[in-house]
């Protein structure tokens, strides 16, 4: 959980998260993005199933990886948003086609 | 300085796929085993192996090496129970058919040729295969690319873990009593008392009969104990990606997906000596063929690259001899230990184990074959 | 598309201090620099965001932050060529650097490469250190300094080293709530006394101590932590403790920040066959390097951090002398080269102190070589207790381990297991870390896609030895 300096200002831009609209502050990461609108865990774990959130967000630990537009595997703390961006959780595997 | 207990009745010299298969079986078969192996740090082709289980287009020149390797499919099943029972470990055995894809009209022609040559040989073992054109691979892999012109398919084909196979191996083997020395590179073998002393970095160890399983090591211990083993280093190199959701069916020469969902791509073939440097030309030259084959691939992430050594004779089959100046020494060696993996532990050690490679079934992997002069 | 030239004298890999200093030195002394960094603005880790931080109050941060935005400045206005946004996946013995620039790969050859890539957190593996909401205290401060983000809730740290007393203090700084610091028993807490006299001459010693008084008087310090765990199902819900002479105890928790220390980040300087040794002081593998940063391998040398830890002040000494190196090496009558006298001294200056500092905050082996439940590689779940195991089957290395139990071959290519998988197989054989090794690396060290890889170039011989079809 996290909250913002209260005199950080910046432009938003219009994302989604799992098809939801949600307003993200311009010049944030995906993954700080995601963190910053409450979403805890970014992926599901391929080899138990386990929820798994960002853990070093310096692109090291690829505990990030989300859907990015379509493509999959993107390391959300590498990503900056951009306007009408579609951010995925992913369950599992990354599917061939994405 | 190691000791090893009550001396053991069979040394072998490699702890790789061909090593601790044969060890498993002399295990299996009540010898006492000992296997000496190289540490962390080692050319070990079965750590960088395509893990195909593979035989369409085996024995061109050889059909004896055909049938050995059709043998050895067929008894890949049973082998890979035994191993899980035994151990645990399933080696994720999957014998769904094989695929050879060609990029054009000429490589198919090419490959249709050669598969035609190497089944009218006199004294072919028969199996099914098929050529098949461009509708007929579409039908069977959809998402291969519009440059796929047709492709080849055994039902025989099929792949494995190859990791977890060696590690199955060599927990099955140790459960089965054999010692396991790991940093205890040969460096002498000298016959002695009706045995063989062997000298190694840590310790000498002695035992009543010794097999070479050493890769392209035993070009050099071969010698000394009066085999012949023209072996030599041939770089293969190869891509992994991340783990994907499972959509490829069938095992590809040249890709293949993991059983845990990685994809591997491995198409190269290069006289490199023993340098195992990853060139990004190689490897960019092998992706691009790929993604040629499937155009999906492209988006996938590469995590790893490597450079292994085949172990290559001359003509690329098999050596298998018994010395007849040291008898009791041995030589088993192979660039495709994971298809062989099954007669390796379920034949060759054996035979191993009764002191004797029958002409009738080893005399064609013989190496006095490089020394017959050409026939005009 | 980024324009590239065709040729460069110099390319140095890492925006952080000692890659600003580098690139800066040889720009200004004439030769033709780039310098390649995976953000999107320079800084590295210790000044991240330096140029673009949504933080306004300077006091959030500090001076020593701030003091970097000088350093951005100059290499900004340097004339050397700066790409953000790159990301370099493989550095050849022959100095051929494979870099991916918008999802474009491309190859690039130069005369002397200056790897500056820094440090990461040392892996911290406890129960629970993958759930939800456990982050390393390096995350904490990525997220403040270039989000202007702070943990909300109830908030606990714990672990050791000077970052963990920066980071609580630019959070108490900020008006985030600590709810405790857990201090972790220390390795080797009476062999530091040794240097506590250079440590005391040293620049840190103050401003060390200052900044963890501060910290002290307002936030709750349990000393002596020797065991360590996070709990929860699908987050962290509590971290639960235990101090050297106490009993359990449980604290509810929202963020957990972990840190022990960081550690050079060693994977494209291994992957391009530069040798490393292990360090006792510091725990971990470094290369092995002359006064300049230079390798054995001709052309190629690595400055900052990635040399071996010694902070922000060292690693810009660092960074100035591998590039005079360069310098002295292409343009031997450079004036600047005058300054390398000064700067080696400067470097002794900031190193001084530092074996206080790594013995005093030496990890505690039990957060080092965990219990055998912990899962010690992330990326394929394997546990503590597997590798141990697995030693017994024979496994003398990493590389075999690898093999066997799929450790080190996720994503991160055993940044967040390596040292742990070592230093477990060294305790299992009764060995030392230097005889065990490390995982071999290779490219890419960072992801490329396959379709950017077929993108290359290739020559007729890679062509020919494949296809023979």
């Amino acid at each position: 959980m996290f909250r913002r300096l209260p005199d950080v200002d910046g432009a938003t831009v219009e994302v989604t998260i799992d098809g939801r609209s949600v307003s993200v502050r311009a010049g944030d990461t995906v993954a700080a993005a995601l963190i910053a609108a409450g979403v805890l865990a970014s992926r599901v774990s391929d080899v138990s199933g386990a929820k798994r959130a960002p853990y070093c967000m310096m692109g090291v630990c690829f505990e990030c990886l989300v859907t990015v537009d379509g493509v999959g595997n993107r390391q959300g703390c590498l990503v900056p948003v951009a306007p009408g961006m579609r951010i995925e959780m992913q369950h599992g595997r990354r599917e061939v086609e994405r | 300085m190691t000791r090893v207990g009550h001396e053991p009745d069979v040394a072998v010299i490699g702890g790789g796929l061909v090593g601790a298969a044969i060890a498993w079986g002399l295990a299996r078969n009540g010898a006492r085993v000992v296997v000496l192996d190289e540490g962390d740090v080692a050319f070990r082709a079965s750590r960088g192996n395509f893990a195909l289980v593979w035989v369409q287009s085996k024995g061109l020149g050889m059909p004896e090496y055909a049938a050995w390797t059709k043998l050895s499919s067929d008894l890949w099943g049973q082998f890979a129970r035994r191993l899980a029972d035994e151990t645990g470990l399933d080696v994720a055995f999957r014998r769904p058919g094989g695929l050879h894809l060609c990029l054009s009209e000429r490589e198919v022609e090419n490959r249709a040729a050669m598969l035609s040559r190497l089944h009218n040989q006199p004294a072919m073992v028969k199996y099914d295969y098929e050529m098949l054109d461009a509708a007929q691979i579409r039908a069977r892999l959809p998402q291969v690319g519009p440059e796929v012109a047709g492709a080849s398919y055994c039902p025989l084909d099929g792949h494995v873990n190859s990791l977890r196979l060696l590690r199955a191996l060599h927990a099955g083997m140790q459960q089965l009593g054999a010692t396991y020395l790991a940093d205890h590179v040969v460096e002498k073998i000298e016959p002695r008392d009706g045995g063989f002393r062997l000298t190694t970095r840590n310790g000498e160890v002695r035992a009543g009969k010794v097999v070479l399983a050493a890769g392209n090591g035993n070009a050099r211990l071969g010698p000394m104990v009066g085999l012949d083993v023209p072996v030599r280093p041939q770089r293969g190199q190869i891509i992994v990606t991340e783990k994907v959701a499972p959509f490829l069916d069938y095992p590809i020469v040249t890709i293949r997906q993991t059983d845990e969902g990685s994809v591997m791509i491995g198409d190269s073939v290069e006289e490199a000596g023993w340098d195992t440097t990853v060139g990004a030309g190689v490897v960019s030259a092998e992706a691009e063929r790929a993604v040629r084959m499937i155009p999906h691939l492209a988006r996938l992430n590469v995590v790893r690259t490597w450079a292994a050594l085949r172990v290559m004779t001359p003509d690329g089959f098999p050596i298998y001899q018994q010395s007849v100046s040291s008898p009791g020494a041995f030589v088993a060696t192979c660039h495709s230990g994971v298809t062989l993996a099954a007669v390796h532990a379920l034949m060759v050690a054996p035979a191993i184990a009764r002191g004797e490679l029958p002409a009738e079934q080893y005399g064609a992997f013989s190496p006095r074959r490089f020394h017959v002069p050409a026939t005009a | 598309m980024t324009e590239l030239r065709d040729f460069y004298d110099v390319a140095v890999v890492g925006a952080g201090p000692a890659g600003l200093a580098a690139a800066n030195v040889c720009a200004r002394a004439g030769l033709a620099t780039v310098l390649f960094d995976e953000q999107p603005a320079p800084g590295g880790q210790i000044y991240r965001s330096v140029s673009t931080t949504p933080v306004k109050r300077d006091t959030i941060l500090g001076a020593d932050y701030w003091a970097g935005a000088a350093q951005a400045q100059k290499f900004l206005a340097s004339g050397a060529q700066y790409v953000p946004g790159a990301t370099v996946w493989n550095l050849t013995r022959e100095r051929e650097i494979g870099v991916s620039i918008a999802g474009s790969a491309r190859l690039l050859t130069v005369e002397r490469v200056i790897l500056t890539t820094g440090a990461l957190e040392r892996p911290f593996p406890i129960a629970g250190w993958t759930l939800p909401g456990v982050m390393t205290a390096g995350a904490g401060q990525i997220l403040l300094k270039s989000s202007g983000l702070i943990p909300d809730g109830r908030t606990v740290i714990a672990g050791c080293g000077p970052l963990l007393w920066l980071i609580a203090w630019q959070y108490l700084n900020a008006g985030a709530r600590i709810d405790a610091i857990l201090e972790a028993a220390k390795g080797d807490g009476g062999a530091a006394w040794r240097h506590a006299a250079t440590f005391a001459t040293s620049p840190y010693f103050i401003k060390g101590l200052r900044l963890m008084l501060a910290v002290r008087r307002r936030v709750r310090v349990v000393a002596n932590v020797v065991e360590l765990r996070a709990e929860g199902r699908d987050r962290v819900e509590a971290v639960a403790y235990r101090t050297m002479r106490g009993t359990e105890q449980r604290l509810p928790v929202d963020n957990l920040f972990l840190h022990q220390g960081v550690v050079p980040n060693v994977n494209l300087a291994m992957a391009a066959g530069i040798e490393h040794r292990w360090d006792d002081a510091q725990l971990c593998f470094a290369p092995m390097l002359d006064a300049d940063g230079g390798t054995a391998i001709s052309g190629i040398a690595i400055a900052g951090d990635g040399a071996g830890i010694a902070g922000a002040e060292a690693a810009q000494a660092r960074g100035m002398l591998a590039g005079l190196a360069a310098v002295r090496a292409l343009r031997p009558d450079a004036p600047v080269l005058a300054e390398t006298e000064a700067v080696r001294g400067r470097l002794a200056r900031f190193t001084r102190g530092r074996a206080f500092l790594d013995a005093y905050y030496k990890p505690a082996p039990q957060f080092r070589r965990p219990a055998r439940d912990t899962l010690v590689c992330r990326c394929e779940e394997v546990t503590a207790g597997q590798i141990i195991d697995t030693v017994a089957l024979g496994c003398t290395g990493p590389n075999q381990m690898k093999a066997f139990l799929r450790c080190g071959m996720g994503p991160c290519q055993g940044r967040e297991c390596g040292l742990t998988v070592t230093e477990l197989i060294a305790q299992a054989r009764g060995v030392g870390p230097q005889e065990v090794g490390y995982y071999r690396l290779r490219p890419p060290v960072k992801p490329i896609t396959l379709g950017e890889l077929a993108s290359l170039p290739k020559n007729e011989t890679a062509l020919r030895s494949v296809a023979r079809g």
